[in-house]
């Protein structure tokens, strides 16, 4: 009945969404698609049905890699210990303004 | 060491840290997850037919533009439980075929046939009503990819419900024969949701298992409560009633009592012998059987399009 094995079956692809002009693509979620043109009016289907969107970016989830959630102590740890990279670091008197 | 990484998931869980996928998890946690998002992404879906059957018969354009977007909403909504639950490591043609092939479950409820215009607005207000009692607190899953999914949905559920109850209230004010229908619809489909909040808290080990892992944040029982409240409340804007006379305040809880779900022909449902089962699951057989020239066609023209990018790429160096 099913002409197309599963393994070839269409490719999952993940979209990001900018919702207004001025803010950054986030992440919406992932869909099957074809091919690219087909996953941009999948998105807008499934995604933007409410004006939620002007603008899609798809890229193929197997084409984006991850940092492993197992190392993330490690990981992030060289910024663990720098404190003085944050404003509240240096004290400084009171009177001082516009800093 | 599982040992140590259950410590880890057992933390999170605790201090309400959404565990992601992929994170660790005990096999249990993921087999329920992905039990319960499948039957909730096949509920969406297969919930489409119901309503679907009345898209050509609704009375009026604006009532036939609502139904579509509705429909709509359902199959998005699938489609967003069908990718969340994929990140657990099952492929939706798994799932697809799992319940095509019988073996998984989707919500009783769509068991049951739309006979008349008025189980539209039965559908909307009750069905929708009940659904987005047990949605809301799953906006606060331990899974993160569930938990997100299920904000996405619950945004677009209150429009489901408010056309239904529009559709309803319209009936109310009709003529005779309108309001016999409303009456007639709401006595329908009254117990039936009831029942799609599942069996009684003493008789369902799974969603205490559930709770434990805070995938479900109440129990069934507590759930199908808060839906009777709201509802008594409601069904008097509609002028309609209940169907169930031992409906009354209960000052010391501070709950309406309701009667006793016929728990047999819930099981009865489960088991496959509803009103509806076999047509459903037909239907969806056809569609996804009917639709297989439109993949083959698409894969074909994907793969075309890819064979003669690479053509173009490797025989000119043109590229940047
Ligand atoms: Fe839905
Ligand atoms: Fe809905």
């Amino acid at each position: 009945m099913e002409a197309i094995p599963p393994r070839e079956n269409w490719p999952l692809w993940e979209v990001f969404i900018r919702a207004r002009q001025g803010l950054d693509h986030k992440h919406a979620g992932s869909l099957h698609a074809a091919d690219a043109q087909m996953a941009i009016e999948n998105a807008r289907d499934v995604y933007t049905r409410r004006n939620e969107g002007i603008s899609i970016w798809v890229v193929e989830s197997r084409y984006i890699h991850a940092s492993s959630p197992a190392e993330s102590g490690s990981f992030y740890d060289p910024a663990n210990d720098k404190v003085y990279r944050h404003p509240g670091f240096y004290h400084l008197p009171d009177e001082l303004k516009n800093m | 060491m599982p040992a140590r990484e259950q410590e880890i998931f057992d933390r999170k869980i605790e201090e309400e840290i959404r565990i992601e996928p992929k994170d660790w998890m005990p096999a249990d946690y993921r087999r329920m997850l992905i039990r319960q998002m499948s039957q909730h992404a096949h509920s969406e879906i297969v919930g489409m037919l119901p309503e679907g059957n009345w898209i050509t018969r609704a009375p009026s354009l604006r009532r036939k533009a609502t139904l579509i977007a509705k429909v709509q909403d359902e199959a998005g909504h699938g489609l967003y439980l069908y990718s969340a639950t994929e990140t657990l490591g099952i492929t939706r043609d798994e799932m697809i075929e799992q319940l095509h092939a019988g073996m998984a479950k989707y919500s009783s409820i769509f068991n049951y046939p739309t006979l008349t215009w008025a189980d539209i607005g039965a559908i909307g207000w009750l069905v929708d009503g009940a659904a987005i009692m047990n949605q809301v607190p799953l906006c606060r899953a331990s899974y993160g990819p569930y938990a997100r999914a299920m904000i996405r949905i619950c945004k677009e559920e209150s429009f489901h419900q408010r056309q239904g109850f529009e559709i309803l209230l319209t009936l109310s004010r009709g003529s005779e024969a309108q309001k016999a229908m409303c009456q007639d619809a709401i006595n329908r489909w009254w117990w039936p949701s009831l029942m799609m909040f599942g069996p009684n808290d003493d008789a369902s080990p799974n969603s205490r298992l559930s709770m434990h892992w805070k995938i479900k944040r109440f129990s069934n029982d507590e759930l199908r409560q808060k839906f009777v409240d709201a509802c008594v409340d409601q069904v008097k804007t509609l002028n309609m009633l209940l169907p169930d006379s031992e409906i009354k305040w209960n000052e010391n809880r501070e709950h309406y009592d309701f009667g006793e779900i016929n728990w047999e022909e819930f099981y009865e449902v489960i088991k496959g012998n509803g009103p509806c089962n076999r047509d459903r699951l037909e239907a969806r057989k056809k569609a996804h059987a009917e639709g297989a020239w439109v993949r083959e066609a698409a894969a074909a023209f994907a793969a075309k399009k890819n064979d003669s990018t690479k053509h173009l790429m490797y025989g000119s160096h043109t590229t940047s």
